[in-house]
């Protein structure tokens, strides 16, 4: 479904040097499936999750979605940020609405799907209120809504949980499980917890950085639907622990170079 | 909204509300405290009436004028609506322009700044002679006064959305016009109303300096002539009633503000 080759992204910083963010890059991701991406901050996991939305392009290297070259931003990828983003002056059912508004579309005819997904979010009643009213589990609920509103099959998320607290990541994690054992979609995750990028995915890429690199990709065989009971199984320990050792024996390999 | 922990809250209803009493009270308090040290010491000391009148004469005086003083409010009401009206409408717009595209805020700006530099003051009297002894004048001061921070906040406010905010529109493919009317504007709208409390504040300096300069009515016009009649107290009560002016027409902005865009006044984006 998204195939990504040899992609090398270099940005020029503020006094003229070239850093590189990602290099030699290459990443496959199936059909419906739920990828997580998983390395230490300036990895280039953001970028990455950029390249595939088509809001930047790579430098070099391709970038294919459902064999056609990415050449620009795509309306079939719904994006989740690490903040909610919310717009302050919209209600949250013209927040969950706003993409179609964005795109020229009638958001009228749709109003009854947002309230669904409110409601499977747990926001059902919630849907006149400002974002400002609510708190930051229940804004980024709302944002998922909104990245699932034009039922894009690709879901891009940056550390979507990484703002929030951690009770309330444990169980917007089950819950965003929940919303894709119904509709299924081709997910890439980012973040930087191992326990949720292994209770998530099918596969597990791990990346290094500075520059960029997937140092690992590591399949996870656990039976769905997971939860959290899971997280004390030895399969589950044996993933989680290859995750931290491809982590961190580069770290230290770096380090001993050094 | 989230106020403050109010330590008032916490006493049983009565107190709490005899506390908010009080505590809205002492703005007049001190108001009239100061009115009252002005006319002691204006009869204690008999400052001379054309020196400075006790509020007591101000009052008096204006109030024998009421429906002439009444009169010159409203013209400098009217210069003011018209000055600050035109500017809102052409700062507006304008905003949106410097803010398209950097080739073209590289040749507004400079003429902007050009435009303010120059001393309002220093332009009435050119104004005068150039449009003619009429409204006319005083309408171009007042709007000149007020237009530039409206321009300079409201381009702020458009450039300064939140980055996630424009991956939004692109991914999207949102037109630029949809982005402007859908992301960009609401952005600004915390910056449009800081830029409407300085504009309204400075449009009543504007329109009493154009009436300083050429005028045969108004508020600006009235202290000049009654000053040089040494009725010092009418004087007085033309000023007092400019600054009531300032202070109504700033409330109406604020209550505007808080009526129509209540999501502006406490803006989540500014706190984090």
């Amino acid at each position: 479904m998204i195939r990504l080759e040899g992609i090398g992204q270099v940005f020029r910083s503020r006094d003229g040097a070239r850093v590189a963010a990602l290099d030699g890059v290459d990443l496959s991701v199936g059909r419906e499936q739920f990828v997580c991406i998983v390395g230490p901050s300036g990895c280039g996991k953001s970028t990455l999750l950029r390249l595939v939305a088509g809001l930047i392009a790579p430098t070099r290297g391709a970038i294919e979605v459902d064999g056609r070259r990415v050449d620009g931003p795509r309306e079939d990828v719904g994006i989740v940020f690490q903040k909610p983003t919310l717009f302050p002056w919209a209600s949250v059912l013209d927040n969950v609405l706003m993409p179609l508004k964005l795109m020229g579309r009638p958001a009228a005819p749709h109003g009854r799907r947002a309230l669904e997904l409110l409601e499977m979010v747990g926001l059902g009643g919630f849907e006149t209120r400002l974002p400002g009213e609510l708190s930051g589990g229940m804004q980024q609920r709302a944002a998922i809504c909104r990245a699932l509103i034009h039922d894009p099959p690709i879901l891009l998320m940056d550390e979507p949980f990484g703002a929030l607290d951690a009770l309330t990541r444990e169980e917007m994690t089950l819950e965003l499980l929940s919303i894709w054992q119904d509709r299924r979609k081709t997910i890439v995750f980012v973040t930087h917890s191992i326990t949720e990028a292994v209770l998530l995915a099918d596969k597990v890429v791990v990346m290094s950085s500075r520059p960029g690199r997937v140092v690992s990709s590591l399949d996870v065989a656990l039976p769905r639907p997971r939860s959290f009971a899971q997280e004390a199984l030895p399969e589950f320990q044996s993933v989680a622990a290859s995750v931290r050792a491809s982590i961190f024996s580069r770290r230290k390999a770096a380090a001993d170079a050094r | 909204m989230r106020a403050d922990p109010d330590p008032d809250d916490a006493g049983p209803a009565g107190r709490a509300g005899f506390a908010r009493l009080a505590r809205a009270s002492v703005p007049w308090l001190s108001i009239a405290a100061l009115l009252v040290a002005w006319e002691l010491c204006v009869r204690g000391f008999r400052i001379p009436d054309y020196l400075l009148p006790a509020p007591s004469e101000i009052w008096s005086q204006t109030w024998a004028l009421k429906a002439t003083v009444a009169d010159h409010a409203l013209a400098t009401l009217r210069t003011i609506a018209l000055g600050f009206g035109l500017a809102v409408v052409v700062s507006l717009p304008l905003a949106v322009l410097v803010t398209s595209s950097p080739a073209v805020a590289a040749t507004v700006y400079p003429i902007l700044v050009l435009v303010q530099s120059v001393p309002k003051v220093a332009l009435a009297p050119v104004l005068v002679v150039a449009l003619g002894a009429n409204e006319m004048p005083r309408i171009v001061v007042t709007f000149l006064v007020c237009f530039f921070p409206l321009v300079i906040s409201v381009a702020a406010g458009l450039l300064s959305v939140p980055a996630e905010y424009i991956e939004l529109c692109r991914s999207c493919r949102a037109s630029r016009w949809r982005e402007l009317l859908r992301v960009r504007m609401p952005c600004a709208v915390p910056f449009l109303f800081s830029g409407l409390k300085v504009a309204i504040t400075l449009s009543v300096v504007g329109a009493v300096v154009g009436e300083f300069v050429a005028a045969d009515k108004g508020l600006g016009y009235l202290i000049q002539s009654s000053t040089a009649f040494f009725k010092t107290p009418l004087a007085f009560g033309a000023i007092l009633i400019l600054a009531l002016v300032g202070i109504a027409l700033f409330q109406a902005v604020v209550a505007i503000e808080r009526a129509f865009f209540p999501w502006s006044v406490s803006d989540e984006r500014f706190r984090d």
